[in-house]
């Protein structure tokens, strides 16, 4: 039993056998089962737990040759401290997180700053699915078929202006639905950044989806960033805010131990966390340890943003 | 002295229920996506736990007047080294599978596996010492100063867990109070100024306890 081997199908084919994991969760999944094929309710009748099928095309960005994991992997298994810091407590904690109505402010460096309803952001651009890698610091990683389309597509909306060298992001904070810092052990509200170019490279997945459907709450939804190529703390949760801005933007993890997360955070195993070795990694559902690869194998794409740097002092 | 048996019995299976309780779970496959990273957590926090629980045992003997709870001491200990060794073969074997290279590594660089590596040892130490015999060979003197090692163990226990968190120190912090208050109790009736020869520390074989 310790051993779970990753059926060798693909996930539209896996069926919900694992949902007996969690009674809960089954319970949670029902009203999205009935949604799906219920246009009567309201959208504001959509609880929040629930997830809604979405359409997608395919895309070129997306990454060939890995066994995709069983979305039970990634709901049941969660870093979302606003929801908990067991892996096990978001799945419980973010049932009833309201994610709609929802809005995400674009402000800052740019000609056309304004705010985007989370329909707007659905229907901007055609929704690709796109398989990534998504190694987290912890030493662990999966890989998840996602739902979305370039950040650029976003900002290019906008039209950034030449004093936008970065990009800062915002995860919502509500105490009503969700913990204190205190509870969380880290700052809130969650932020992240970006240097523009690594914002505006293709990879950068602004994400609505998941598995075919829309994100579950304790994945992040309905939007949130998805940066194969860097630790999983980068891909920022629950987006409120996204502001372009001149000088380098603050990150959670890197105001809570600068010396342990830096701005960066590429996947990179020839740099350890001090705490830990980051050479190897463990696929959920696989037995032995993997080599981490660098950039988590997005070098071809991603490895020209970072030329001339030295990557162990920039981690 | 059936009745004695009977409640050391009681409390061997009541040392075993974690195993149980785990191997329950892990039948029922209800052990997270990364079923390593829970049991090593899991074994590790009753590691913790047992190691708190030995501790406990001299402040409750006085404290409920009940001195007969010392016969429970040594198997309790002795459940901390067993879960201490299904920590550490987890890590080992499951996680690292054996690569020496990788677990020296760590051994030596990374502060929380060198501290609780350190802590091990230090159960092993009291685990393989826990017998009448050792204690006829130490002399009750030098093993009693020998067994306050458990001492160390539970800061090592506590500071290792600290430093293997992320940022919810909740956990660690609390056993961290509850071993510094068991801590202050032993400065307090004054274990640390002289030796205590009077305790009869083995319940089968008290003669064996130098005077
Ligand atoms: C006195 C001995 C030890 C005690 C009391 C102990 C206790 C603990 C505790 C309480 C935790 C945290 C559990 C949790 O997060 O719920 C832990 C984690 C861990 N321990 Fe130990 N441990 C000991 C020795 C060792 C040794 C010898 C090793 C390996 C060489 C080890 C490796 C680990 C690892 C890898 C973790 C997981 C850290 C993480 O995932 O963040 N421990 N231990």
């Amino acid at each position: 039993m310790l051993i779970r081997k990753s059926p060798d199908v693909r996930y539209s084919e896996v069926t919900p056998k694992s949902l007996y994991l969690n009674r809960r969760k089954f319970l949670a999944g029902v009203p999205g089962a009935v949604l799906a094929g219920n246009e009567l309710l309201s959208p504001s009748g959509r609880a929040s737990a629930a997830t809604t099928k979405l359409q997608t095309v395919q895309s070129a960005l997306s990454t060939t040759g890995e066994r995709i994991n069983p979305k039970e992997y990634v709901t049941g298994y969660n870093n979302y401290y606003e929801f908990g810091t067991g892996k096990d407590e978001p799945q419980q904690l973010a049932r009833n997180f309201k994610t709609y109505p929802w809005i995400v402010t674009v402000e800052g460096e740019c000609a056309k700053p304004r705010k985007f309803t989370i329909d707007e952001i659905l229907k901007l651009a055609p929704l690709e699915e796109r398989v990534y890698r998504h190694r987290c610091v912890e030493a662990w990683s999966i890989v998840v078929p996602w739902i979305g389309y370039s950040l650029s597509t976003l900002l290019n909306q906008v039209e950034p202006n030449p004093k936008a060298k970065f990009v800062a992001f915002e995860t919502l904070y509500d105490p009503k639905q969700m913990l204190s810092p205190l509870q969380a052990g880290i700052p809130l509200p969650y932020v992240e950044g970006l240097r523009l170019d690594e914002a505006m490279h293709p990879l950068a997945l602004l994400t609505v989806g998941m598995y075919g459907e829309t994100l579950p709450p304790q994945d992040g939804a309905p939007v949130r960033m998805v940066l194969p190529w860097k630790y999983g703390f980068k891909s920022i949760k629950s987006i409120v805010k996204i502001r372009l801005v001149g000088g380098q933007p603050a990150s959670t993890w890197n105001l809570y131990a600068p010396n342990e997360y830096g701005f960066y955070s590429n996947v990179n195993p020839n740099r350890d966390h001090p705490r830990w070795s980051q050479k190897t990694e463990r696929r959920l559902g696989e037995f032995g340890r993997r080599t981490t690869l660098m950039f988590n194998g997005y070098g071809d794409q991603v490895a020209s943003l970072y030329k001339g740097m030295d990557l162990i002092r920039n981690y | 002295m059936v009745k004695r048996r009977a409640s050391k019995v009681f409390v061997f299976v009541l040392g075993l229920a974690p195993l149980v309780a785990l191997l329950w779970r892990a039948y029922h496959d209800r052990l997270t996506a990364n079923p390593i990273e829970y049991i090593t957590h899991y074994t590790g926090d009753w590691t913790l736990r047992f190691i708190i629980f030995t501790l406990f045992i001299t402040p409750l003997r006085k404290v409920l007047g009940q001195p007969g709870l010392i016969r429970y001491r040594r198997m309790i200990g002795l459940f901390a080294f067993f879960y201490a060794c299904l920590h550490f073969l987890t890590y080992l074997v499951i996680d690292k599978f054996f690569d020496w290279k990788e677990i020296l590594t760590d051994i030596g660089k990374r502060t929380y596996i060198t501290v609780g590596f350190t802590g091990f040892v230090m159960l092993a130490a009291l685990a393989v010492t826990s017998t009448a015999g050792w204690i006829r060979r130490l002399g009750g003197k030098r093993w009693q100063l020998l067994h306050r090692l458990i001492y160390l163990a539970v800061v090592a226990g506590v500071v290792h867990y600290y430093w293997s968190v992320k940022s919810d120190v909740r956990q660690p912090v609390f056993y961290g109070v509850l071993a510094a208050l068991l801590l202050a109790y032993r400065w307090k009736i004054g274990t640390f100024a002289r030796p205590r020869v009077s305790t009869p520390v083995v319940s089968r074989a008290p003669e064996t306890v130098a005077r």
